[in-house]
């Protein structure tokens, strides 16, 4: 496992977390004048992702997103994501957050997956942060802060060998094995099979570096060249064109990482028991994380370099629906399959309450406006939150 | 966009005369109890062909899957390993499973992020464990034992650090001792191939590979002495085979390597994948190659010498598409190549075709 994999890993799923809400927030828009105290304007959009993006690239968050460590768990991860998406004025329920997160990790999975070199996760994060600038381009700022971050990335893996690469792509897809929700906007691309696989392609160019597949050369004992010969190898490559550019700015060649949703293209995800394998189940149900405890420590520190700037007033939190209704909302949550429920597992963080003060006060201002909890103290309301992971 | 969707390449029929190349057709395929992490090399087959039995070895993540199949692929047994724990926020993940077969005894050696477990061969008693010394590692430094192989009685097991440990083992008994380090490679082993010493005249008998591509030989003996390195090209070398004193490298740019153990000569180079090469086996009987990569197909493909010059002559007998599948096993089922089994990522079988 690589302890290189999580800035790659929070940045591209951020990045398409991203993607989702503006896509949401310019479908729910309503013109500014027209709206209603409780209806999304285009101001409230660019408030919204502004303020995701300032706590995502927060400095000190940065530093210690970068610092060697281990990945996370899905669950733990969701979390952070939790927290992220309620840095703003914006307030998700369960199912919408649930829907969301589904959809941040298929999409990237898939970009993973089908990375034409190991290498090329770095191209795909390029591209969410290409596209994350196009955001906040009135934002002198906020693009200084992503620059900042970007110059890292460049940095920290502008030297690793193909090793190293393979060992970072190696580490994610096995973050995101056994995950096959089926979601709509890929199954109608058909990128993605009903069964939840995704379409591995025989076509098209190779990688950058590698050769059509189908010669055979021979040399003699002097590395002459003395013979050709061709086999069938059964697929229908091309050349690559050129490389993608890892510099600061450039064409990245690689589509995957950019915007696939438009307001034209809604989101959704289909949902199935069957999706799932049953393997995958069994692992899951498979007693309580011994080292969930330690996995918080270590969350606590990531999490206490996110700063969320409470809405100033009495502002209400705006809700943001997943969902193309109300009704379809109440109803997915009530029939998410039982195995790809975050609240599973029972990592019984209630009970180490001492050990993760740190965490409790993090998470303290954490609240969901329109989901009043039953909870007595913020500390309990945390922890019972992370119960529910 | 895919237009792939027949399963099947036939066996190029070019060829001057038929040399007895058969296509190969699915079997049942057998259920494992997680799905196959992605990694290279990640499929593991010992043939018992005495009690007619097959063992299969897959490495699901933080545990590894092992099950033995009668013939027509009904799975008997299973187990389940999991990597010695330690300090760390998730359980440690294994890099490899793979049945050792020395002299006297075979045994199954567990790699993983924390170090090296050795095993009887069922998987039922672990008799030696080896944990990894982070010692000189830098923070960013992932630590892991990764590509094993025996060679005469010893298991040799490749390192993050470029190291490859030398075991000595014992007929019987859990007295195993590290005999050795050799310190050839700079950076992280990805895989060992051995065959057994021809002779005293036998100048190269094992080979390791890199990260960086950079393969050496080696000369086994109560002290391994490197006899001769093939430099690499920036491209990982993930999975290395000898037979008959060829080499054979597969390579992440989808590059097949074969080059003469005893000199290190290149002589042929296939563009044999479109993606990055992720398992080769052989079957020693016949000189079978097997090659499976994340593109999705599977070769196979007939090594030989040329009676003329004594070069080294390849043939390609089969190819095999395994629809949206990124394999990363795959390995003969028995010595005569006649049959063989396929892992991929995210899958929680094996699939396994032989020869009509």
């Amino acid at each position: 496992m690589s302890v290189r994999t999580l800035p790659l890993l929070f940045l591209n799923l951020g990045g398409e977390m991203l993607y989702i809400l503006d896509q949401r927030l310019r479908a729910q828009n309503i013109p500014g004048d027209k709206a209603h105290r409780d209806e999304w304007t285009e101001v409230d959009r660019k408030r919204v992702l502004n303020d995701i993006i300032s706590t995502m690239f927060n400095r000190k968050f940065m530093e210690e997103l970068f610092k060697p460590q281990e990945l996370y768990s899905k669950k733990a991860l969701r979390t952070v994501y939790d927290r992220l998406a309620h840095a703003s004025i914006m307030r998700l329920n369960q199912a919408s957050m649930d829907k969301l997160y589904d959809l941040m990790t298929m999409a990237l999975k898939y970009q993973v997956l089908l990375c034409p070199r190991p290498k090329d996760v770095l191209l795909v994060t390029f591209n969410h942060l290409d596209a994350i600038k196009g955001f906040i381009q009135d934002s002198p700022t906020l693009l200084q802060l992503v620059d900042e971050t970007f110059r890292q990335l460049i940095e920290v893996y502008g030297g690793l060998s193909a090793g190293e690469f393979q060992l970072i792509r190696q580490t994610l897809l096995t973050f995101f094995q056994d995950l096959h929700i089926r979601v709509s906007i890929f199954l109608k691309d058909r990128v993605q099979n009903s069964n939840g696989r995704f379409v591995l392609p025989v076509s098209g160019p190779v990688p950058w570096g590698t050769e059509v597949p189908g010669l055979i050369r021979i040399f003699n004992n002097k590395g002459e060249e003395v013979k050709r010969a061709e086999f069938q190898h059964g697929g229908n490559y091309v050349t690559a064109p050129k490389e993608g550019s890892f510099e600061f700015y450039g064409d990245r060649v690689l589509k995957l990482g950019t915007n696939m949703y438009s307001v034209n293209r809604p989101v959704e995800t289909h949902m199935s028991g069957a999706s799932k394998s049953l393997a995958s189940q069994t692992q899951q149900s498979i007693a309580p994380n011994p080292l969930a405890k330690e996995e918080l420590n270590f969350l606590a520190r990531l999490m206490g370099g996110m700063e969320i700037k409470k809405p100033s007033g009495p502002e209400p939190g705006f809700r943001l629906n997943l969902f193309t209704t109300d009704e379809e909302e109440e109803q997915a949550a009530l029939t998410r399959p039982e195995e790809l429920s975050y609240e599973v597992v029972n990592i019984q963080a209630t009970q180490d309450q001492q050990r993760n003060k740190e965490l409790a006060r993090i998470m303290g201002e954490f609240e969901i406006t329109d989901q009043p909890r039953l909870n007595a103290s913020k500390g309990d309301d945390l922890l019972a939150m992370m119960d529910e992971l | 966009m895919r237009t792939c969707v027949v399963s099947m390449v036939a066996a190029d029929s070019e060829g001057p005369n038929d040399r007895g190349v058969r296509m190969f057709r699915r079997e049942r395929s057998i259920p494992l109890r997680g799905s196959a992490a992605a990694l290279c090399n990640n499929l593991s087959v010992l043939q018992l062909p005495l009690r007619n039995l097959t063992h299969f070895g897959v490495v699901h993540g933080p545990s590894a899957h092992l099950l033995s199949a009668a013939p027509e692929g009904v799975p008997l047994a299973q187990r389940q390993l999991h990597a010695k724990e330690g300090a760390g926020v998730s359980p440690p993940l294994i890099t490899q499973v793979h049945w050792c077969v020395l002299p006297f005894r075979v045994l199954l050696v567990l790699t993983s992020h924390r170090g090296i477990q050795m095993y009887e061969s069922d998987g039922s008693v672990m008799v030696y464990w080896h944990a990894l010394d982070s010692g000189d590692a830098s923070p960013v430094q992932a630590v892991f034992a990764r590509g094993i192989a025996s060679s005469g009685h010893f298991i040799c097991v490749g390192t993050w650090s470029g190291r490859v440990l030398v075991f000595d083992i014992p007929a019987k008994g859990p007295n195993i001792v590290l005999s050795e380090e050799l310190a050839a490679h700079p950076t992280s082993v990805t895989d060992i191939a051995s065959e057994p010493a021809q002779g005293q005249d036998c100048v190269a008998d094992m080979v390791t590979a890199d990260d960086s591509g950079l393969l050496c030989i080696w000369r086994s003996g109560p002290e391994f002495k490197l006899s001769t390195q093939i430099p690499g090209f920036g491209v990982p070398c993930t999975s290395v085979q000898l037979w008959q004193g060829t080499i054979a490298a597969g390579y992440g740019n989808g590059q097949v390597r074969l080059y003469e153990a005893s000199t290190g000569t290149l002589h042929i180079q296939i563009n044999a994948h479109a993606r990055a090469i992720c398992a080769l086996d052989l079957a020693p009987d016949v000189g079978k190659l097997l090659t499976a990569a994340e593109d999705t197909f599977v070769h196979i493909w007939k090594l030989s010498r040329s009676s003329e010059s004594g070069y080294i002559e390849v043939e390609h007998c089969h190819g095999e598409c395994v629809p949206d599948i990124q394999v990363c096993g795959a390995r003969f089922c028995d010595p005569s190549g006649n049959s063989f089994a396929v892992t991929g990522y995210d899958l929680a079988e094996i699939l396994r075709f032989s020869s009509m």
